[in-house]
């Protein structure tokens, strides 16, 4: 689950790590009486969305009048930012978050990711802050520090000297950042997140450090003993259909092709994928119902992958594992008839009670193919969405 | 022989009197698996499918003589479970469980490792020697004991990979889902070690998917220590970047972790890459020369 910036800065606050004061305001005039608030004659407006590239797509504006702030709310608010992390339709726009400016004299990249290779979480700092780092750990990975946390003992003051002596910080900044290194993990551990990032973190011309920027990615599976976080959600940030089909225990995500996918398995549901692609077709999604599929998720399913109307075939690829075929063609058979299924529907049945789940789909007298195999069901699959385009 | 489980092997189950772990031990004791008990605090001293049921691992241990046990425990439950079974003394952890968060694993992967305790999963259909010992959520019809050995990052992608091998009549020697988190017990490297040591796997099938680099270290690893054949298939050739497929594990992050660069790693390693998920069986066979 991501967090806004406004909050993760306020989580910020907390940890001790040292932001600007700032204002979240979902009006102009909050907008307004935020600034004046913050005091100063300049302000930073910077819209809160799910997305980077905030700044080159026009949603972060340094201003200097109180009219210019409320200019800024009312051109964003309820209003849509399309960024390059963004599809076409961009992210709506329902706060924005209003900052005194700091003068910056130097600008660095902290972050903190769960790192699969050395199973650990793993700090990174760069000299090189306010780019793109992946940009910077594929052109210079040598200027990318990194420091791994032992998960017995946490960070260390050391290992945040060794990064401010390696970033070439000098006097009291060295402390500072040592600081903001060992809070920023406490963070990190404290909340459950799977990533943290300061970009930037920046040296103002007082010479202290200062988050500039704050992103939080937090581990959904860790949730549920972060209910101050899970109150933190916005759905308005998510894919419509994404969060409708977790509701049901589905797992969907949207593609750009034609022939909807349902198969249970994340792994056989991307192979699935990849075979329509192989055989010349197009996923429209992917979907895996889970292993424990029930008739109304299959339902659910269904309605899920047909609202989108480029849809113009549904295969659906079953290995009974768990789950009996012989329940998901009662599932798909109800499903069929409850929601006016109009585009071909192909089956592929394996595993678990499949020659009777395959039976039942043959006598249901609804027009279902079946397949004899994979290979089979895509090359049909593909067929038929070609037919019928 | 086989791999981590044989027809000797004891176990136990964690989790017994819940419904998937009343479901599975059900299924694994008609298999013909030597499950001699489980775990359930509270309900010590009663049985359950005609098998005692004990307050603590050690005691099931103790009793018993298990040196394996299987995890069906929520979520929330299982770092304390697994550290339960590693500190009485159990070898070979399977769990099954999805949706652990992701810091409870780098604890617990840690304390295993230093405690020379071997976990597969979490995440994962469990691990199966056909014909002798099943510990997991695999369906047991569709293995044939045999002479290949799979490994997995995925359930049902496993039982695909399975059914061909059973299918072409080759069989498996021990068929082992290492599971779809980001933080796994257990990696491809230490499964195709043992796979290579086992006189009874002759080729082995890995099937891996999008996300981390576990495939890329595997190719080094089998370019310097694995000589018997191995066919690999990917899966996420058509996933978009950033977007998470299913399994925590499975998101290309930052440009890193796609099929192509875990195919081309693969390839040079001198490893038979299928594309199409329904060529496993038949790529096996051109590569043994059993075809």
């Amino acid at each position: 689950m991501n967090l806004h910036e406004y909050q993760a800065k306020a989580l910020f606050r907390d940890y001790g790590l040292p932001v600007v004061a700032g204002a979240a305001a979902q009006t102009p005039d909050e907008a307004v009486a935020a600034a004046a608030e913050l005091g100063g004659d300049r302000w930073v407006c910077k819209v809160q969305v799910h997305a980077g590239g905030r700044g080159k797509a026009g949603g972060v504006q340094l201003v200097d009048s109180l009219d210019a702030v409320r200019a800024f709310a009312t051109r964003w608010l309820g209003e849509r930012l399309v960024t390059v992390q963004t599809d076409a339709t961009g992210q709506p726009v329902s706060r924005i978050f209003v900052e005194r400016p700091a003068a910056i004299a130097r600008e660095l990249y902290l972050g903190a990711v769960v790192d699969r290779a050395s199973r650990g979480v793993v700090v990174m700092a760069s000299t090189e802050g306010g780019v793109e780092i992946e940009q910077v750990a594929a052109d210079t990975p040598e200027l990318i520090l990194r420091a791994r946390i032992d998960p017995a003992t946490g960070a260390q003051p050391f290992q945040g000297r060794a990064m401010a002596f390696a970033l070439g910080l000098e006097g009291k900044q060295v402390q500072q950042f040592t600081d903001v290194f060992l809070h920023l993990s406490r963070l990190f551990h404290d909340l459950d997140c799977s990533l943290v990032e300061v970009n930037p973190l920046v040296l103002t011309e007082a010479g202290d450090v200062l988050c500039l920027d704050a992103k939080i990615n937090v581990d959904n599976n860790a949730l549920y003993r972060q209910p101050a976080l899970a109150a933190l959600r916005d759905p308005s940030q998510e894919d419509e259909r994404e969060s409708q089909a977790d509701e049901y225990g589905l797992n969907y995500v949207a593609l750009d092709g034609n022939i909807g996918c349902m198969v249970n398995g994340a792994g056989l549901a991307m192979g699935t994928m990849d075979l329509v692609k192989l055989q010349g077709g197009s996923p429209a999604n992917f979907l895996d119902v889970g292993g424990g599929a029930t008739e109304q998720a299959v339902a659910e399913a269904f309605k899920i992958i047909l609202s989108d109307d480029a849809v113009k075939a549904v295969l659906i690829n079953i290995f009974g594992g768990i789950v009996s075929c012989k329940v998901i063609a009662e599932g798909i058979i109800a499903a069929v008839r409850q929601v006016r299924v109009s585009v071909p529907v192909v089956v592929r049945f394996e595993g678990n009670n499949a020659a009777a789940g395959l039976a039942a789909l043959q006598h249901s007298g609804l027009a279902i193919a079946t397949a004899e195999s994979l290979q089979d069901a895509a090359n049909k699959a593909v067929a038929a969405a070609g037919v019928a385009r | 022989m086989s791999i981590l489980v044989d027809k000797n092997t004891v176990v136990i189950c964690q989790g017994f009197t819940g419904s998937q772990g009343t479901l599975h031990s059900e299924q694994a004791i008609a298999y013909g698996t030597r499950l001699a008990g489980g775990v359930t605090p509270g309900k010590g001293g009663t049985t359950h499918l005609d098998q005692p049921v004990f307050d603590t691992v050690a005691e099931a241990v103790a009793e018993t003589g298990a040196t394996a046990s299987v995890v069906y425990v929520p979520a929330r439950f299982c770092k304390d479970s697994i550290l339960e079974a590693a500190a009485a003394g159990i070898e070979l952890i399977v769990c099954i469980t999805e949706g652990i968060p992701t810091l409870d694993m780098l604890v617990v992967k840690h304390h295993l490792d230093a405690a020379g305790v071997r976990l597969i999963g979490p995440n994962c259909p469990g691990v199966i020697t056909p014909g002798a010992c099943k510990i997991g959520i695999m369906p047991g019809e569709i293995h044939l004991p045999g002479r290949v050995g799979v490994v997995s990052r995925s359930g049902t992608l496993t039982y695909e990979a399975v059914k061909q091998t059973t299918d072409m009549g080759y069989g498996q020697s021990t068929c082992v889902g290492i599971g779809g988190d980001p933080i796994p017990g257990s990696h491809f490297i230490d499964i195709l070690g043992m796979f290579q040591a086992d006189p009874a796997t002759q080729a082995i099938v890995m099937v891996g998917e999008i996300g981390g680099t576990a495939e890329e270290e595997a190719a080094a690893y089998i370019a310097a220590n694995v000589s018997k054949p191995v066919v690999a298939y990917i899966a996420g050739v058509t996933a978009p970047a950033g977007k998470r497929m299913g399994h925590a594990g499975a998101i290309i992050a930052g440009g890193k972790g796609t099929a192509a660069e875990k195919y081309a790693a693969l390839k040079a390693a001198g490893v038979r890459t299928v594309k199409s998920l329904a060529e496993i069986g038949t790529a096996l066979g051109e590569a043994t020369g059993w075809g």
